[in-house]
């Protein structure tokens, strides 16, 4: 097969990874090397495509054949999509090809399994190994890895790589079970622990030790892991996928927990028929998941067994807030920094400049409207100098109606 | 009224401004122009003036001041000279000393924002240079490669350190309309712009087209959020973007056409051994397991 044909084939075959970053990897470059390449600082992207996606790296499979069967997948093995199998020497020409036009920051490389993990593994690290050794390449890579693979090849990708990942892909066993019947999340988590360790383990050695210590082989890992969820596929309430996110932050200290719509795709399975991409509710898990990440909520505060799912018509702080009216509302010039990360429609950037600029002047509704806050948002929750809102407004029933997208009309058809 | 025109870049700035100062010479009283300006009226109103000679010692200008003004001089807006002088003046002769900690000032609003323009040029740059492979050097042995691009302001100089240290292994130049940068492995060379350079087409980019077609998916068509990242001015030196458009328009009939394909069923892995080994140590785990734990197990209670 040419090798414009499987190109497009195995990059068809990767682009249900929302993963793209290209950011927080060590800092290094070319200045010192043979090669090319450099990463550090904040990822770029070098295309975007008009599903609104960044394209950041080379992204594809090395191979779409797969022993496995997991029914949201293009690659499972009862699909009937072409297959197709890159040499490693081909993924290598074709990353370097690319790299040197700036089309890309690197290489996202992952696999169908084939044979077996160890199998598997070992050609996806051997591309790397290859990239990284045999042409001095420091652009940036990420590797996916395979659970079952053994200690010493998880080992040996984490070294090569920038990043490595293991998607989770559902968020409960009772999921994988019956739409990923190879995949274990046990298995999954186990890995993750391992991984964790040692990207905390090599972070410290960079950190702390010895000038020889920081050249051994210790000190090199990737900086982080991420995994990918997929929405919309089976069952799972919101909570269940903001419970595991918090499971896999705190305890694996994952980079990003990627949420990805279910899509359809060609070939769908009879175990799992097609529908539309939930991309609002992706969306909605992306806020929640910065909520918990960056503004000190809690899973159990934006999700509860009484309200399992996200509100789609509203973003889950400002739902959050309605919910709580008693706390509001806030003094700006008064409240802490927690209590201002918890009022609607002011971001951390802005909450954190009000802190500053609040140690010389009173907080006023002009200097909202040079940070370019949104009033309407903002004015129910707050207090200023120059403006105390009316509490029986919050006490409103209509508040959430101010906020609410408007209901659709039905439209009338006048054509027959 | 003084007529100034500034030749090369900050430095020239630099030493005027601080004769224009020492002169005690206010904002008002000065133009700013580019070269080529004066010779385009050919009055003699517009001719370079002299500066007058020194009244006072050279005032102490802030370091801030100079990194941000070092800056601000790539910007392409023709009244950023004048406006750097102005804020000169104020720091120094107006004795506004903490004028640039006032981000609410106008004019301190106005540098901050060329200076984001700047980063976001910078970052646009980063990315959408495209670079095409001209040959290879006999002697060396090294690729050489090529780029013409676009920047809306004169960041060449600002840019070309990044292309030096991830591309060092190759030799290249970039051509943008206000300057350009050489590397060939020792040197890095910055010269002059030139006003427009044809770039050859390669056999790679089908392969980067293909590799763009394929990642895309039809199934969540946004076209907003690509142009707000990458507008329309860029897409001219970009070889994947004139498939933006007919990959729009064939998204919906390529969803439908999923929607509408035969449901496949399962397949057993039939006997193969790596299949049954983990279905094996699957079912063992959820032996070990029981009663079943939905959150996967002991070790999933967080570890302090």
């Amino acid at each position: 097969m040419e090798l414009q044909k499987k190109l497009e084939i195995l990059a068809d075959a990767a682009k249900y990874d929302a993963s793209c970053a290209s950011s927080g990897a060590t800092r290094k470059d070319s200045t010192s090397g043979s090669g090319i390449g450099s990463t550090g600082g904040t990822g770029i992207c070098h295309s975007y495509a008009p599903d609104g996606r960044c394209i950041s790296l080379l992204k594809v499979l090395l191979t779409n054949r797969c022993l496995y069967d997991c029914h949201y997948c293009i690659n499972r093995r009862s699909s009937n999509v072409q297959r197709a199998a890159f040499a490693p020497a081909e993924v290598v020409k074709l990353t370097l090809d690319f790299y040197k036009r700036n089309y890309i920051e690197g290489l996202f490389l992952s696999s169908g399994i084939i044979r077996n993990a160890d199998h598997t593994m070992e050609m996806v690290i051997e591309v790397a190994r290859s990239l990284r050794e045999d042409h001095d390449f420091r652009g940036y890579i990420h590797l996916k890895t395979i659970p079952e693979a053994s200690v010493a090849l998880i080992e040996k990708a984490g070294q090569l790589a920038d990043r490595i990942s293991i998607n989770i892909e559902l968020p409960s066993e009772e999921s994988l079970k019956k739409f990923a019947p190879e995949k274990s999340l046990k298995r999954t988590r186990q890995a993750m622990g391992k991984i964790r360790h040692r990207v905390e383990n090599a972070k410290q050695v960079r950190r702390e030790k010895s000038p020889a210590a920081k050249k051994s082989s210790e000190s090199k890992f990737a900086t982080g892991q991420s995994t990918q969820i997929i929405v919309g596929a089976d069952a799972s309430t919101d909570q269940t996928f903001l419970k595991r996110s918090t499971d896999l932050y705190s305890n694996f200290k994952l980079k990003r927990v990627y949420y990805s719509a279910f899509s359809p795709i060609p070939h769908p399975s009879a175990i799992l028929p097609l529908q539309a991409p939930p991309l609002i509710r992706e969306h909605r898990l992306y806020q929640a998941d910065w909520l918990m990440r960056f503004y000190g909520f809690q899973a159990t505060e934006i999700v509860s067994n009484d309200l399992p799912n996200l509100d789609l018509d509203l973003d889950p702080k400002l739902s959050w807030a309605l919910r709580n009216r008693h706390l509001f509302p806030i003094d700006l010039n008064r409240a802490d920094k927690l209590l201002l990360y918890r009022i609607p429609g002011l971001g951390i950037r802005n909450a954190d400049r009000i802190l500053k600029i609040r140690r010389f002047t009173a907080i006023r509704i002009t200097d909202l409207i040079r940070l370019r806050v949104s009033l309407k948002k903002i004015l129910p929750f707050i207090i200023t100098p120059d403006h105390h809102p009316n509490t029986r407004e919050l006490d409103h029933d209509n508040l959430r109606a101010r906020f609410a997208p408007k209901p659709k009309q039905l439209e009338l058809k006048l054509t027959t | 009224m003084l007529t100034l025109t500034i030749a090369s870049h900050f430095p020239d700035w630099r030493t005027k401004a601080r004769a224009l100062l020492r002169a005690q010479i206010s904002p008002s009283e000065v133009l700013w122009q580019a070269p080529g300006q004066a010779s385009l009226f050919d009055s003699p109103i517009d001719s370079p003036s002299p500066i007058p000679p020194p009244k006072c010692s050279p005032p102490q200008i802030p370091r801030d001041f100079l990194t941000i003004a070092q800056t601000i001089s790539h910007h392409a807006s023709p009244d950023r000279w004048a406006l750097l002088y102005q804020t000169l003046w104020r720091l120094t002769h107006g004795r506004e000393k903490n004028l640039l900690k006032i981000p609410s000032d106008p004019t301190i609003a106005r540098l901050h924002k060329m200076r984001k323009d700047l980063s976001r040029d910078i970052h646009k740059m980063h990315a959408f240079v495209r670079f095409k492979k001209t040959g290879e050097d006999p002697a060396t042995d090294r690729e050489q490669f090529m780029a013409w691009f676009e920047p809306d302001h004169h960041i060449m100089p600002l840019t070309a350190r990044f292309f030096q240290k991830r591309f060092t292994g190759m030799d290249w130049t970039i051509f943008t309309p206000t300057g350009s940068a050489t590397w060939d492995g020792k040197n890095l060379h910055l010269g002059p712009g030139v006003e427009k350079v044809e770039v050859p087409e390669e056999e790679l980019d089908a392969l980067w087209r293909g590799y763009y077609k394929s990642i895309f998916n039809p199934a969540r068509l946004k076209t907003k959020a690509m142009q707000a990242e990458m507008p329309k001015k860029y897409w001219k030196n970009l070889p994947e973007a004139d498939l933006i458009e007919s990959l729009i328009a064939e998204s919906q009939s390529r969803v439908q056409e999923m929607h509408q394909a035969p449901l496949q069923p399962p397949t057993s892995g039939g006997q193969n051994p790596y299949l049954k080994h983990l279905h094996e140590l699957t079912s063992s785990e959820e032996k070990l397991n029981e009663p079943s734990d939905p959150s996967g197990g002991p070790s999933a209670q967080p570890q302090h």
